[in-house]
């Protein structure tokens, strides 16, 4: 199957008028209806798993429901086709790229074979990351839009792969990146559009009391003393074992527990060996809650953050890191490293608090602690921040923006 | 009283292009500031005090945000701060006065000038598309009820970046309280709102107030 029959959706637009304002969405219904019946089509390679494939079940029916014609299709690929999509995808990311140059080959052919199965006869095409990117080879010229939405930092790839990309890329008529820092220099116009959260989703929804205190006593936490949390996969690039650290001084000064949750150590022996060297800096520490939890834990985990005094995320590197986006929706003060796409969600002072060690880390959690009014101040002003910029509704306007752009110089 | 020209409330959305110019130090900044669009000043300064209004405390533009924070420069920051965009109604002046503080400050700090930012400036523009709402008002209200109805955006278009398009000191509610319905004093009361100490709610809910004051028309 090729075309993607979106997930069953509950939320219509109007349910996100009690938390947008009622305002907001029928300005979101006013630069719609100026599409009129243009027509959208959005491709990627997965329906399932993953942020694309999240984002684009969520985006798809909302711009459906504005009266927009959208049909979103899926590449299709040997096991071949997307052990080279993995390893342009890190290779870009600034790993290197080690398969032969066959794969290059290897890559076009199945573009071909995917030009012949689908279609392309929609007002705006929009093909999501470097998979299906030499699909503009079927761009006919008769007036449809060409845009190129990459998730990934492309801010230092491989140069042999980047150059085997880049003359594909060139031909659209525009880029999107989540973040300036992630962009490079093209000859076409780039836009930023970044990362969103869906605030009803089973992640961010509010939650009853009752239900958060479950989870608490379902995982042995004291909901009466602080809880320092970091949710992320058990991965060297999210320095869980600093996080230990950091949590280690703050202890000397407060009497707080500290949760570290996630996954990905069930699938994956690095991450097997990381959470196995999380729990031997944890040591027999009965306040440090390691859980790793399995994918559909959604729930769980926002009641984690909502139950939790302060989130962290005391990440090396990060792509945006919408765990951040997910605590600050929550009205936590937030700490975190000041690197990837976090700096542009945590405004130092002003919507959480910055740090670039451990040491810094766990000064700046005890300086909330010590602050609980700063603390609150931070968490409401990085709520109203993800309200105006990294809720789903923003991305669907930035979409319609981008559309009535193109469409007014046609 | 009625109008003789309505009110037209109007929504504008806003795309964020990114440029190619990147400021790695002061010095760095000072040459792209020269160099950057019209449309790269209105991002950093008009769109910015935008984008951040839920903040009534200590943020300015994205320029003194980044010489504090990236630059670690707190005295150079607070002069950038201190530009008011309310007393700009062009660019280029506005754009003469930050490569003024800039320049100023590289040329009596060179060391500190040419040191590398913690992060990187990245110059970004507004790309804006405007779109009529629908419904328009006559009477002061019609304006009332309309204005209940903005949201953040509309609120922006109207209230913030009207200066340039109006190149006036002032802005579009001001200017049509004043000369459709006579309402000198409370278009002037309306211009004195400070975007800075408020959210763009609070500068809602003060128009209210100001327009529930008006005796019956």
């Amino acid at each position: 199957m090729n075309q993607v029959q979106t997930e069953v959706r509950t939320n219509k637009l109007d349910d996100y008028a009690g938390l947008l304002g009622g305002a907001e969405i029928a300005e979101l219904r006013a630069l719609a209806s100026r599409l009129g019946e243009r027509t959208v089509q959005m491709v990627n390679s997965t329906s399932v798993g993953g942020g694309v494939a999240e984002m684009l079940n969520r985006i798809v029916p909302l711009m459906q429901e504005l009266d927009l014609v959208v049909r979103w299709d899926l590449i299709t690929g040997g096991d071949d086709f997307f052990a080279i999509t993995k390893a342009f995808h890190n290779a870009l990311h600034g790993g290197r790229y080690d398969l032969p140059d066959e794969g290059f080959q290897t890559f076009l052919a199945y573009t071909e074979q995917n030009r012949t199965r689908l279609q392309f006869d929609s007002n705006f095409v929009v093909i999501h990351d470097p998979q299906p990117a030499a699909l503009i080879e079927s761009r006919d010229n008769l007036g449809a839009h060409w845009i190129w939405r990459c998730h990934i930092d492309l801010s230092q790839p491989d140069p042999k792969v980047w150059e085997f990309l880049a003359p594909f890329i060139h031909r659209y008529d525009a880029a999107i990146f989540s973040s300036p820092s992630f962009a490079r220099r093209l000859s076409i116009p780039q836009y930023l559009f970044y990362p969103s959260i869906d605030p009803l989703s089973d992640k961010n929804r509010e939650l009853e009391p009752n239900a958060i205190a479950e989870v608490l006593e379902r995982f042995h936490i004291d909901a009466r003393r602080p809880i320092l949390t970091q949710i992320s996969r058990f991965d060297r690039l999210k320095d869980p074992i600093g996080v230990v650290r950091a949590y280690q001084i703050v202890k000397r000064y407060f009497d707080c527990q500290l949760v570290l949750a996630g996954g990905g150590a069930a699938d994956d022996p690095e991450g097997e060996a990381v959470l196995a060297e999380v729990r031997e800096a944890a040591g027999k520490d009965a306040d440090i809650h390691i859980l790793d939890l399995p994918p559909w834990s959604a729930v769980e985990i926002n009641a984690l953050q909502r139950a939790s005094t302060i989130i962290i995320q005391k990440s090396l590197r990060e792509g945006f890191g919408l765990t951040v986006t997910e605590g600050l929706w929550k009205k936590k003060p937030v700490v975190a490293a000041a690197v990837g796409g976090i700096p542009t969600q945590v405004i130092h002072k002003h919507t959480g608090l910055l740090a670039h060690s451990i040491e810094g880390t766990a000064y700046q959690i005890r300086f909330l602690l010590s602050n609980p009014r700063i603390a609150q101040r931070l968490g409401e002003q990085g709520h109203e921040h993800v309200r105006e910029h990294f809720l789903i509704t923003s991305n669907v306007r930035r979409y319609l923006t981008l559309f009535l752009h193109f469409q007014k110089h046609d | 009283m009625k109008a003789s020209t309505p009110f037209q409330f109007v929504t504008a959305s806003y795309l964020v292009r990114i440029g190619n110019q990147e400021s790695t130090s002061l010095l760095g900044l000072q040459h792209d500031i020269e160099n950057c669009s019209d449309a790269s000043i209105f991002y950093h300064t008009f769109q910015s005090l935008g984008r951040h209004h839920f903040l009534t405390e200590g943020f300015s533009n994205d320029f003194a945000e980044w010489v504090f924070s990236a630059c670690n420069r707190p005295a150079l920051a607070e002069q950038l701060a201190s530009l008011d965009i309310r007393d700009y109604v062009s660019l280029a002046d506005l754009r003469g006065d930050l490569r003024r503080i800039v320049g100023d400050y590289c040329q009596a700090s060179p060391r500190e000038s040419q040191q590398s930012a913690f992060e990187s400036f990245y110059f970004c523009e507004t790309v804006e598309e405007e779109v009529p709402l629908g419904f328009e008002a006559w009477t002061l209200q019609e304006f009332r009820d309309g204005l209940n109805k903005l949201g953040h955006a509309s609120l922006q278009f109207h209230f913030i970046t009207s200066r340039l398009r109006l190149r006036l000191r002032s802005n579009d509610f001001s200017q049509w309280l004043a000369k459709e319905l006579g309402l000198k004093d409370l278009g002037r009361q309306v211009d004195q709102i400070d975007v800075y100490t408020n959210t763009l709610d609070s500068v809602r809910a003060r128009m209210l107030e100001l327009i529930e004051k008006e005796p019956l028309q």
